[in-house]
C-alpha cells in the first residue's frame, strides 16, 4: 500500500521515482503469463519450425538437418493427401450445414416462450458434452447389434447399412454427428446476435410495406452478419483440427477413410515419434488453417463494402 | 399450438411470400394463398425444429437406458430406450474395471487447477494492458494476439519434448501449467476491463490503493460477470479436452475422463453398460452446470467461440 500523496497518485507520469515503481509493478503483472507463453507457445512455435526442417525421431542422438525434405516427402505422401481430403470435405460439409441449420432454427426460436426456451435448451445440449462422448454414444447407437438407429430402422423394415465398418458410409456418418454435435453452437451465437436487432426496424420495414422474406433480406441478414462470419470462421477452424470426433467414433478406419490431418499428425508424431514430419504436417495444417481464415475474411469484407 | 405462434412464425421465418399488394380481387385471393401455405409451412417447419430437438436428446437418454440395463436385456431388444429392470451392474463394472474415481480426480484437478491458475494469471495481465500503462504495451498485446492464430497443434511436438526433458510427462504439473495461461482469456478480460468506468481507478488512487490494491478489490470484484464466463467455459473446454491430456499421459493412474474412456471403448467386447455409465459420470458435472447456469454458458461461448 503506497503512503505517496495524493497529488503523486493522481497523476503517476508527474513525478519521476513514483513512474519507475509503476512501471516495475505492471511487469510484475504481466509476467506469469509472458513466461508461460514464452516457454509453451512462442519458443514451440519456433522450435516447431526448426524441427519441420530435420530428421527427427526419438531415440536418436542427433537430428540430422534435412531442409525441406519432410514437406516434400509429405506433399507426396498418399496418406497425408487422403488425410486432408477427408478433412477438408468434413469442414466444409460440417460448416455449410450447422451454419445454414443453425440460422433456419435460430430465427425459429427468437421468441422467448416456455417451449421455444426449451427447445433452445435441448439444441444447446450436445453441444456442452464432450465430442469423446458423443464419439462413443454415437459409435454404439450405430451398431448393428445394440445400436438404437439399426434396431428402429429394422423395426420399420430397413435393413440397416453398417455406418461406421462401410467406405462409402463411414466419413457421411461422422459428419452427420458434426453437424449434429456443432449446430447448437451457430444456434447460440445467432440468438444472441438476434437479440440486438432492435424491434423498431422490422415496425419501419413492416411500413414500408415489406414482406417477411423482404424483412429478412433488409433487416435481419445485415444485422446477422457479423455473427453469421464468426460462427463460420469459427466452424472451419475448429473443422480443420478435427480429431476426437473420428478417433472415439472410427479410429480414422474403416481402412483410413476417416482420417483426419490431426489424426495423421498424431500417428507419426505420439506413436511412430518421427517429430520432425509430425511438425511438417503441423505447419502445412496451420497455412491451411491461415489461408482460409484470410480468405473467410477478406470475403466478407469485400461484401460489406458492396 | 397457438394461432399466435403461427402468425409469429410467418413473421420470423422469412418465407417467401412477397410485400402484401392492396388492389383487385384476384390479388386478395393471392394473398389469402400466400398466408395459407405460410401457415402450413410454419407448422411443418415447427414440427421440423422440434423432431431436431428431439433428437438431439434421444443419444443421451439411450446412453442413460443404457448405463442401467443388463447386458441381455440390451441384446434382447436394442429398440427400447429405457430398461426393463434398472440395474446398478453398469455402474459397479465402470468402478471395477477402470480406476474410475482417480479419472474424476484427476479430470477435475486438471479442469479446475488450470481454469483457477489461468483466471489468475490471465487477469493480472489484462489489468495490466487495461488500466496501467508501461514501456512494450502495445507490442506486447500484439505478439499475444499473434499467438491466437497459431493452432495449438503446432506447439504440441515440441511442448511435448519438453516436458519429457523435464520429466513431467504423467505429472499434474505436465497437464496443467503449460495451459495455465491463454491468449484468449487476456484478451477477453482485457476488453471487460476496459469497459470499466476510469473514475473507479482514480477513486482507488485517491484512497491510497496501490496496483494491487486497485486489481484485487476494484477490477476483479467489478468483472465478475466477464471472469464466471470465462471460469465457466474454461472449465468446461479443459474437462472435455482429449488430444492434450491424451499426449501428456499415458499412465492410467493419470488419464482424464475423455481419454481413458476413448481407450476403454475401443477394447473388444467391451461392456456396453459400464462405458455409457461411465460416459454419463463423465457428462453429468457439466450437464448438471450447464441446466442450472445456462445463461453464463451462452454468454461465454457467444463471445468467446471457445468449445
Amino acid at each position: 500500500m503506497s503512503s505517496a500523496p495524493i497529488g503523486a497518485a493522481r497523476h503517476p507520469v508527474s513525478s519521476a521515482p513514483r513512474r519507475r515503481r509503476h512501471l516495475n509493478s505492471a511487469y510484475l503483472f504481466v509476467a506469469p503469463s509472458i513466461i508461460l507463453i514464452g516457454v509453451f507457445i512462442a519458443e514451440p512455435i519456433v522450435a516447431s519450425g526448426w524441427m519441420s526442417l530435420h530428421d527427427w525421431t526419438v531415440g536418436e542422438a542427433t537430428h540430422k538437418f534435412v531442409g525441406l525434405a519432410n514437406y516434400t516427402t509429405l506433399f507426396g505422401d498418399s496418406r497425408f493427401w487422403n488425410a486432408l481430403r477427408v478433412t477438408v470435405l468434413y469442414t466444409a460439409v460440417v460448416a455449410v450445414g450447422q451454419v445454414v441449420l443453425g440460422l433456419g432454427i435460430a430465427l425459429r426460436l427468437r421468441r422467448t416462450t416456455w417451449y421455444s426456451a426449451l427447445v433452445r435448451t435441448a439444441y444447446f445440449f450436445p453441444f456442452i458434452a464432450s465430442l469423446v462422448v458423443v464419439g462413443i454414444v454415437w459409435k454404439f447407437m450405430l451398431d448393428p447389434q445394440v445400436g438404437l438407429v439399426d434396431a428402429w430402422l429394422s423395426d420399420v423394415g430397413i435393413s440397416p447399412p453398417d455406418w461406421l465398418q462401410s467406405t462409402s458410409l463411414a466419413l457421411p456418418t461422422v459428419i452427420v454427428v458434426g453437424i449434429w454435435k456443432n449446430v447448437g453452437f451457430t444456434i447460440i451465437v445467432l440468438l444472441a446476435s438476434l437479440q440486438q436487432v432492435p424491434a423498431e426496424q422490422y415496425e419501419a420495414a413492416t411500413l414500408d410495406g415489406a414482406g417477411a422474406w423482404h424483412r429478412f433480406r433488409a433487416v435481419t441478414l445485415p444485422a446477422l452478419r457479423p455473427a453469421l462470419l464468426f460462427t463460420t470462421l469459427i466452424a472451419t477452424v475448429t473443422g480443420l483440427q478435427l480429431f476426437d470426433l473420428v478417433f472415439s467414433m472410427t479410429g480414422g478406419g474403416p481402412v483410413f477413410h476417416t482420417e483426419s490431418v490431426v489424426m495423421y499428425l498424431y500417428q507419426k508424431g505420439f506413436v511412430e515419434f518421427q517429430l520432425g514430419y509430425a511438425s511438417a504436417i503441423a505447419w502445412v495444417l496451420f497455412a491451411i488453417i491461415l489461408v482460409v481464415s484470410v480468405i473467410q475474411l477478406k470475403v466478407s469484407r469485400y461484401r460489406d463494402v458492396d | 399450438m397457438s394461432t399466435d405462434t403461427l402468425d409469429a412464425g410467418v413473421r420470423m421465418s422469412g418465407a417467401p411470400h412477397g410485400p402484401a399488394p392492396r388492389r383487385g380481387p384476384a390479388a386478395a385471393v393471392a394473398v389469402r394463398l400466400a398466408r395459407i401455405t405460410g401457415r402450413t409451412a410454419s407448422a411443418a417447419s415447427w414440427l421440423v425444429v422440434a423432431v431436431g430437438a428431439i433428437a438431439m436428446i434421444v443419444p443421451f437418454c439411450w446412453m442413460l437406458g443404457v448405463a442401467f440395463r443388463t447386458s441381455a436385456d440390451l441384446y434382447a431388444d436394442p429398440a427400447r430406450l429405457l430398461p426393463d429392470q434398472w440395474t446398478l451392474h453398469g455402474v459397479h463394472a465402470v468402478l471395477s474395471q477402470l480406476p474410475f474415481g482417480r479419472l474424476v480426480l484427476n479430470t477435475f484437478v486438471f479442469a479446475g487447477g488450470t481454469t483457477l491458475l489461468l483466471l489468475l494469471f490471465d487477469s493480472m495481465t489484462a489489468f495490466a494492458l487495461a488500466r496501467l500503462r508501461f514501456r512494450g504495451q502495445n507490442v506486447l498485446f500484439v505478439l499475444i494476439l499473434a499467438t491466437l492464430m497459431v493452432p495449438f497443434q503446432v506447439t504440441l511436438v515440441p511442448v511435448f519434448l519438453t516436458l519429457f526433458h523435464l520429466g513431467w510427462l504423467n505429472s499434474y504439473q505436465g497437464l496443467i501449467v503449460p495451459r495455465a495461461t491463454s491468449a484468449l482469456g487476456i484478451f477477453l478480460l482485457r476488453q471487460a476491463f476496459l469497459a470499466l468506468p476510469r473514475d473507479l481507478d482514480d477513486a482507488a488512487r485517491i484512497d491510497g490503493a496501490s496496483n494491487f490494491g486497485l486489481y484485487w478489490r476494484i477490477i476483479l470484484p467489478n468483472a465478475k460477470p466477464a471472469l464466471a464466463s470465462l471460469f465457466i467455459i474454461q472449465f468446461a473446454a479443459l474437462w472435455n479436452d482429449f488430444l492434450w491430456p491424451l499426449v501428456v499421459t499415458n499412465d492410467i493412474r493419470m488419464q482424464t475422463l475423455p481419454a481413458a474412456l476413448t481407450l476403454f471403448s475401443s477394447q473388444s467386447g467391451v461392456d456396453h453398460a459400464a462405458l455409457m455409465a461411465g460416459a454419463a459420470i463423465s457428462l453429468a458435472p457439466l450437464a448438471i452446470a450447464f441446466l442450472l447456469l445456462q445463461r453464463f454458458f451462452v454468454q461465454g461461448v457467444a463471445t468467446s467461440g471457445i468449445r
